[in-house]
Order: structure tokens, then sequence, then C-alpha cells
């Protein structure tokens, strides 16, 4: 034990939260864990149920399924013209990410409390860690979307590469919430009854079983208030080659992601302390 | 003394809880209604000082023991200085890698294979991959179960969990140890196998922290140790003086000597209190009467597998009768509430001498312990009122009585 090594790894422990900058450098530290436990989400998803990999890819096509009968045949809303199966996959891919993630964070701590009270850990790793399995969810809905669009001719040009633009600010927003969600629900319970609600009304105030050309124009400003507007509308564009979001509501977005990200991860520090106390 | 030999430093470190009205409002409806009820109250309750003042140094490689009785601070001590939980006054310092080991295979996943979990455990306990995968197979020959490795644990016998669960926390390559009763679990010829991995770790100059029941673990492992005693350091010093001091500690007696009542602000799966009911008198038993045990169980979250079971320790800690609850059984398994456990014994048989109570609550499916309380509701056997001739009787003739009759005759 050389006395340099000793030395750098003095760890103080007191009252009051340590520094953003020791926090994220031992989130770089725990690494391996961040992956031990996102392998452990996928290797139980698809080991357990015979179904596994079915599921990802029937989920999203069952909605779209239902939003295709409701909203494309019954009330025939406007898709800027394309056919009504398409549209709404292609959101639904991208949203299913975010609320894929948004839900599995939120309950990341309250479903470990052995975890949380036996063991030191950098606790925000538990929200993050939920993002590798939704990621492979993803990339296998993102594939069936393609056999889907490939099969009616349809093949996505340059425009795919703003994808991970795309996915990226909803993993963001997704991200931040859940930090917020997941440290709030150690002291109210009551949040995991709250937040599935307010995804579901998340999910019709977003441009997914219709497009945002139904909006009235005078309310736009209040449509594009909701951050995860324009990355969907980014998502169909990039897939399908739908009108795409103007460059300043992608960039409100884009603040709104940093900003509750920094601020999820702010309120996830305040509580934290007292994770193993209220768990 | 140099600071560079410092291992552990502590100072004035305490952790308070908020314990009575308002605390336990888990639900934002339930604050509200509080504040509504007491406006001008914090609606917190009183604050319950778990573990208080603790200033203490410990130098690089000394194995200290802390000893205390239940709910002395012990684990509050231990949740502290790994980290788990943050200190309401004082400030610690530990110099060098933390390995906190307050259970055995932690985040174990029944669906996983022994070769996954040994991956994952490592992890949950700071270990890098390639630092587990570099000691992979010392961890499975320690463990004993190589043919079972790429088979999910969930069809390993509890004794093979155990190993494979112990052998991944002892090859951390931690210079400090924190350990909290991880022996108390495995096969007797297993536990002389961990003391002996601890003593090993304890002499290759590593500092060792470590919370134990077993005296005897304590005195073979440790230097130093720490008694507490009502959340305060009590005795710090020498193993020896500190076993007896601890000793005197527990003769002593508490408020209520035969019976025990869980400390403030204990919550989870735990034992609310628990007494002996004696023939005779409080504490008095006749050899040959009924005897019965009560307990009352306050179960908060609903466990699959709770198993709650007792043992008489005699005086020289062995046990002498195990009573138990497993299987399907029990209406605690998978409810919540609060329950009554009694145990009754309509001719009990133990013979002269002093016995005390160890209680365990524990849930078989995550190997979680809930509660292993030990050296509860101390009472004492006698033989008054049954007298034989010749002979008198003496404590170490026999262990219990059993009824016989005897067929004498000539031939």
């Amino acid at each position: 034990m050389s006395e340099a090594v000793s030395e750098a790894r003095v760890v103080r422990i007191g009252a009051g939260a340590s520094s953003p900058f020791r926090t994220v450098r031992e989130i770089w530290n725990y690494r391996d864990l961040f992956g031990a436990l996102g392998v452990r989400d996928l290797r139980l998803r698809y080991r357990q149920t015979a179904l596994g990999v079915a599921w990802v890819v029937l989920q999203p096509l069952l909605a779209a399924g239902i939003f295709s009968f409701v909203f494309g045949l019954v009330a025939k809303v406007p898709t800027d013209g394309q056919p009504y199966l398409l549209f709404s996959l292609a959101a639904l891919t991208g949203w299913n990410f975010f609320s894929s993630v948004l839900t599995r964070a939120s309950t990341s701590l309250i479903q470990n409390p052995q975890l949380v009270t036996r063991v030191y850990f950098p606790r925000l790793i538990l929200p993050l860690a939920v993002v590798p399995a939704a990621l492979v969810d993803l990339l296998v809905t993102l594939a069936m979307f393609l056999v889907i669009a490939l099969s009616q001719g349809r093949t996505p040009g340059a425009a795919i590469l703003a994808l991970p633009l795309a996915l990226g600010l909803l993993g963001a927003l997704a991200l931040g919430t859940g930090f917020a969600a997941a440290a709030l629900a150690v002291r109210y319970r009551d949040v995991q009854y709250l937040l599935p609600v307010a995804i579901q009304l998340a999910l019709y105030a977003s441009p997914i079983a219709y497009s945002s050309s139904a909006v009235p124009a005078r309310w736009l400003w209040a449509y594009y208030a909701n951050p995860l507007a324009a990355p969907i509308e980014l998502m169909r564009w990039s897939l399908l080659g739908t009108p795409a979001p103007t460059a300043g509501r992608l960039l409100f977005s884009v603040g709104a992601a940093l900003l509750l990200c920094l601020a999820g991860a702010w309120i996830f520090r305040r509580i934290e302390q007292s994770f193993a106390d209220e768990i | 003394m140099k600071s560079d030999l410092i291992a552990i430093r502590a100072e004035d470190l305490g952790k308070s809880y908020r314990i009575g009205r308002g605390a336990r409002a888990s639900t934002l409806a339930e604050r509200l209604v509080n504040a509504v009820r007491h406006p001008f109250g914090t609606g917190a309750g009183e604050p319950f000082w778990a573990l208080r003042d603790a200033s203490f140094d410990i130098t690089r490689g000394q194995a200290v023991g802390i000893i205390g009785r239940n709910g002395a601070g012990k684990s509050t001590m231990l949740k502290l200085l790994s980290r788990i939980t943050t200190p309401t006054t004082g400030w610690a310092e530990l110099h060098g890698r933390v390995g906190s080991l307050i259970e055995v295979g932690t985040g174990f996943h029944p669906e996983l294979t022994g070769r996954e979990n040994v991956y994952l455990n490592g992890a949950i306990l700071g270990m890098r991959k390639h630092e587990v995968a570099r000691r992979f197979d010392e961890i499975v020959e320690f463990a004993g179960i190589a043919p079972f490795i790429d088979t999910p644990v969930k069809r390993y016998s509890s004794g093979m969990y155990m190993r494979l669960a112990f052998a991944v926390a002892a090859h951390l390559d931690a210079e400090i140890l924190v350990i909290d009763e991880v022996l108390a679990v495995g096969d007797l010829e297993f536990q002389r196998k961990c003391l002996g991995k601890m003593g090993e770790v304890a002499g290759a100059g590593r500092t060792v922290l470590f919370v134990s029941h077993s005296l005897h673990a304590i005195s073979t492992l440790t230097t130093r140790t720490l008694v507490l005693e009502q959340g305060r350091i009590a005795f710090d010093g020498s193993t020896t003086d500190g076993l007896a001091f601890y000793r005197q500690l527990q003769s002593a007696g508490a408020d209520s000597p035969h019976a025990y009542r869980a400390p403030a602000g204990r919550s989870g799966v735990h034992l609310i209190d628990g007494r002996v009911l004696t023939s005779i008198s409080d504490g008095l038993q006749r050899h040959g009467d009924p005897f019965a045990l009560a307990f009352n169980l306050d179960v908060p979250v609903p466990v699959s597998q709770l198993c709650f079971s007792v043992h008489i320790m005699d005086e020289t800690d062995r046990a002498v009768n195990h009573f138990w609850i497993y299987g399907d059984g029990p209406e605690f398994r998978n409810a919540t509430g609060q329950f009554r456990v009694r145990i009754d014994v309509p001719k009990y048989r133990l013979v002269l001498g002093r016995y005390t109570v160890t209680v365990w609550v524990t849930d078989r499916a995550t190997h979680t312990i809930y509660e292993h309380l030990t050296n509860l509701c101390p009472f004492e056997i006698t033989m008054d009122g049954l007298s034989r001739a010749d002979y008198d009787w003496s404590p170490d003739m026999m262990v219990y009585a059993e009824d016989y009759t005897w067929d004498v005759s000539r031939i």
C-alpha cells in the first residue's frame, strides 16, 4: 500500500452533500457497477419471459394498432400525408424509449432497498443504469420499424443521422425527470401513482397520435412549451421526412433537457443523504 | 500520532433520527394532514440519538471490535463509516479504500448464475470488472462450488449460496474493511474458514472494523474494542478489558431484565417485544413446568419467505433448544401488519442453570437477516420442589431431563 495512493483516497464523511465535481468522479469510478446493473436488467428481461424480445416489439405495435384505429380510421387526424401506421409508429418508438427510461428510473431506488441500505455507491448510478436495457429495447423496435418501412418501399434518407440527437434529447428529458422522481418516490410513495398518469397525459400532449399541424396556430407557443414535442417531430422527420421542427423550438428543448437534468440531479442529491433512513 | 498512520479518524460523530408524530408520514397526503392538524409544530417528532459524540482514531493495520447490546448504536456506527447514511453531527475521515460488508450477497439475483452474480456482487462492493476477473478462480475455489458456477443461484442450497456470497466479499481488495456480523451465517465448518480468512486479512496489514455478537470472534480477531452503550462509546481499549467491561455491563442488566423491547426508532421488519413466561416468578422457571415465549412482530412490508426462530442458549453460549416457524404455515408470510407469536412448551425439560434467548427474523428468499438479537430475556431454571434422595441437583450433570421409568427385578 503506497502512501501516495492512500493519501489520494481520503474520504471525508460529514453532514452536507459532497461537491458535484466529486460526485461525477465517483460515478466514473463506479462505471463498472453501471455496466453490471445494465447487463443484469438485460439478462433478466430476455431470459425470464418466453416472449422476451417479442414483447418489446409487440408493445409499440399494439399501441400503434390502437392509434391507427382510433385516430387514423375513426377520427381521421392529419398525418402530414403519411400512412397512419408508420406515422404513429415512428413517434411511438421514441416515446417508448422516453417513458421506459422515466418509469424505470423513477422506481430504481424504491425497488432496490437492499442496495440502498446495505452498500455504499453513488446513488445516481441506479437511475442511470436503466438506460442500457431501454436502449436495447429501442434498437429492437427501431429495427422493426425499419423492416415495416422498407416493406412499404420507404427508405430513410440522410436525415436519419439526426436520430441520435432526437433520442439523446428524449433520454435526457427522461433522466432529468427520472432523477427527481426517483428521489421523491423514496419520501413520498404517491409519486409511483402520479407518474403513470402524468406520462399518459404527456403522450396526448405530444405530437404522437396526431400531427402538430392540427394544433391551432395561436396555441402553438403553448404546445411547444412541452419540451417533448420538438424531439419527437425531429425523430419523425429523420425517419419519414415529415416537416422538421424549427431550430428555435429544438433549441428550447435542448435547454429544457439540460435544465431538467441539472435540476433533477440537484433534487436527487439533496434528498440522497436520507435515502437509507427513509426507504 | 503521525497523521499518515491513521486509517480512520472520527470526531464527534453523531446520528439522530426523528421519532414520534409525523416522523413516519410516507405519502404527500399524510404530510398535508399532519401540517393541517399541527400547524405550529414542526411535525417532525422528537430526535432520537442512535449515536452520539463518537470520537476515535484507528491506526493502520489495527483490528478493532465493536460490541454493545441491541440498540446500542453498533449498526449506526457501521452505516456511517460505510457511508450508507450521513452523520447528523461531526465528521470522519477514512484513509484508503473502504470495503464494507454489512451483509454478504447484497444484490444477488436468484435467476442469475453463480458466475453472473459474482461479477454483479463484486461491482456492487466497488470492485472493478478486471479485479473480479483476476480473482474469479480464487473466489470459486474458496466457495467450493466450481461445478455449479454456471447454474442459477436459485437452485443452490442455502449453504452454497452463503459460501459464494462470502467468497466474493472475502476477496475484496480494501485497505479498510468494515464488517458486520457476516459470520453469523453458514455452517460451522465454513464459519471457521471465514474466521481464518478474516484473521489473514487482519494480519496482512489491513485495517479491520468488526461488529459482532460473538465474543469469541471478537476476542480471536481483534486487539482493540469499542463498547457502545446507549449510543455512546462507553469503553475504548484493549479487547481483553473491553470484553470484561461488556460482561459487567450485561450483568448489570436493563430496566426490565426478563423482557425485550425494541429500541425507539426501530423500523422495518422487526421484533417489537419479547418475553419469557416462566412458571414460578418473573425470570424463574421450575423444571418440568409449562413454559412459554411470547413475541410481537412488526412486518411493514410483505416478505415472501419470512422465517422466525428462537434459540435458547446456555451459559456457554451453546444453543440447547431451537423453536422455529418455517415452511408455508405462518400468517406473517407475504402479509403486512403486527403479529403475535407464542411458543408453548407443555413440559420444559431443561435443567438447573441460567439461559438466554436468541431471536432470528430472516427472509429465506433473499437471505436477509432482519433481526438477530442475542442475550434476550435471561431466565433461570430451578429444580426447587423436585427433590431426590442421596444426591443433590448440580448444574453440569445433564442438559435436560427425560421422563422415564425404571424396571428393576431380580433375575
